[in-house]
């Protein structure tokens, strides 16, 4: 691991100038990825601004001109996140994301802002002796013809083909979230959509985000299809695994028919992938295994595979009707 | 200390003060320390077992500030005034339920992960009182019983290569049920 400086600011705009003042300072708040990161060498920065003490950790009810909802502090660790008695009963597609992912003791660690935040487990890209763009722009894409098992199926380009490993990241596209972040300029709102990037010829920047912004908040509006929603994971192991393909959604039916639905994938793409063109199909529909196949085989016809990943697109199709008809059913699990 | 392109040389040693099993302790550390170095390396406490040193096998886990917690992914300098209880502090006063419960139902074999296990379940058993929900866990607003289902889930950050896993879910049950 390289030498660097620590240093715990005062507040979050002291960490900003902190972080904006020196290119190779990084924010430090649970360090359940940035630390691995340290160890495996894909990290080198020179000073770390610890934010994980900056009171930012409140999840509170917020009613003013963005709208009304949930606030939560970047600092709220997941498993708080998880727990809270808001989440549950309001927000399940956050609770089930959230307990679907690490383990019990990472939870208590990682906080909301470094979960979506966190950096690809692409095997290449955590290993520094092979080619990666995303840790190294210009050396070449190891996954492309490689251990491929996880790599995306939409939105890949030919610098890299990964995808985000996030399952609050999808949870939060389902329930379109906002996120609060503060720069240099001030305070601004990112929808949590519009995050996260598509890879392009610029895989190593994952977000829409500049190395000193500092995310602060996410807020989550309230709403009829937030109550009924849930995510569906599916892994190698049963715990403790990343995605092969997720599934967060959020449904009201009327009169038999879709009235409001937000589905959004995971394990598929460089970004949780919210599946609009599948939703605009289902709306005004009634929910059957036939009416949803055909509306994810419409969201995925610009879905590219491989013999490692020849696997999603059915396994995405089985996922999605599985989670919107249990949900139709008032089943979040 | 390396060298950088940039010249830049960083200040390396911090000084903090960890509670561990009841005792504080003063340290200067290089900032690069981990929690599990601190403890093992700098303190003597051995109790914390460095596994995969990545996160991913829990012999590392500890309770920190009342929870459960990986001493590996996480930096001393910024865990500065924590209170740590290892397995070996949860003896202070005679064995803990859940020692007494691992020795009981076997659980464990060459017994490196043990420590972690059992810090683990500590906590496992104390989310589970809060009523905090797990993957398995059906009804997201009930009241948490620590089933083989639950408690199964509940532990699968803590790898056993031994693969007592049989003897580790009969002992948390127990413990679970004291």
């Amino acid at each position: 691991m390289r030498a660097f400086d620590y240093v715990r600011p005062g507040d979050a705009q002291e960490a900003v100038r902190t972080v904006a003042g020196n290119p190779r300072a990084r924010f430090l708040a649970g360090g359940t990825n940035l630390v691995d990161h340290l160890k495996l060498g894909v990290a080198a920065p020179e000073v770390l601004v610890d934010v994980s003490r900056l009171p930012m950790d409140r999840i509170e009810e917020y009613d003013d001109d963005h709208g009304a909802g949930l606030r939560i502090g970047t600092n709220v660790r997941n498993s708080d996140l998880a727990a809270h008695p808001s989440v549950r009963a309001r927000f399940p597609v956050i609770t089930r994301a959230l307990v679907a992912g690490a383990s019990g003791q990472l939870r208590h660690q990682a906080t909301t802002g470094g979960n979506l935040l966190q950096r690809t487990r692409c095997v290449y890209f955590q290993d520094v002796t092979t080619p990666c763009n995303k840790r190294d722009p210009g050396s070449g894409c190891s996954a492309i013809g490689g251990y491929g098992r996880y790599n995306a199926i939409l939105g890949t380009s030919e610098a890299c083909v990964t995808t985000h490993p996030s399952d609050l990241a999808v949870a939060l596209a389902a329930v379109d979230a906002t996120v609060v972040v503060l720069g240099v300029e001030g305070e601004r709102r990112v929808p949590l959509r519009e995050l996260h990037r598509l890879p392009g010829h610029h895989p190593e920047r994952d977000t829409v985000l500049d190395p000193a912004d500092l995310v602060t908040a996410v807020e989550v509006p309230w709403s009829e299809a937030a109550r009924c929603s849930t995510y569906r994971k599916v892994r190698d192991r049963a715990s403790y695994a990343f995605a092969l393909v997720s599934v967060g959604a959020a449904l009201t039916v009327q009169d038999g028919v879709v009235d409001d639905i937000r589905i959004a994938w995971g394990g598929i793409a460089h970004k949780p992938w919210r599946a609009e063109r599948a939703e605009a199909l289902l709306r005004g529909r009634e929910l059957t295994e036939e009416s949803i196949s055909a509306a994810v085989e419409e969201e995925l016809v610009d879905a590219q595979t491989d013999e490692e990943t020849a696997y999603k697109p059915a396994m995405l199709r089985r996922t999605t009707a599985w989670t919107l008809l249990a949900l139709a059913e008032g089943r979040t699990r | 200390m390396d060298s950088r392109p940039t010249g830049y040389q960083p200040r390396m040693d911090a000084d903090i003060t960890l509670t561990v099993d009841g005792r504080s302790r003063d340290l200067t550390v290089d900032t690069r320390t981990t929690l599990l170095d601190a403890l093992r390396e700098r303190l003597g406490i051995v109790s914390p077992k460095k596994g995969c040193d990545h996160g991913q096998c829990g012999s590392c886990t500890v309770l920190l500030d009342g929870r459960r917690h990986l001493t590996c992914l996480a930096l001393a300098v910024s865990f500065d005034g924590a209170e740590i209880v290892t397995s070996d502090g949860l003896a202070d006063d005679g064995l803990h339920p859940v020692h007494e419960a691992f020795l009981e139902h076997d659980g464990y074999q060459c017994g490196y992960c043990t420590p972690g296990q059992v810090c683990s379940a500590v906590g496992v058993i104390d989310e589970a009182k809060q009523g905090h929900p797990s993957h398995v866990t059906d009804d997201l607003e009930s009241d948490i019983a620590l089933d083989d289902d639950e408690i199964r889930e509940r532990m699968s950050g803590n790898l056993c290569r031994c693969g007592a896993y049989a003897g580790i879910l009969a002992a948390v049950r127990e413990a679970a049920q004291a």
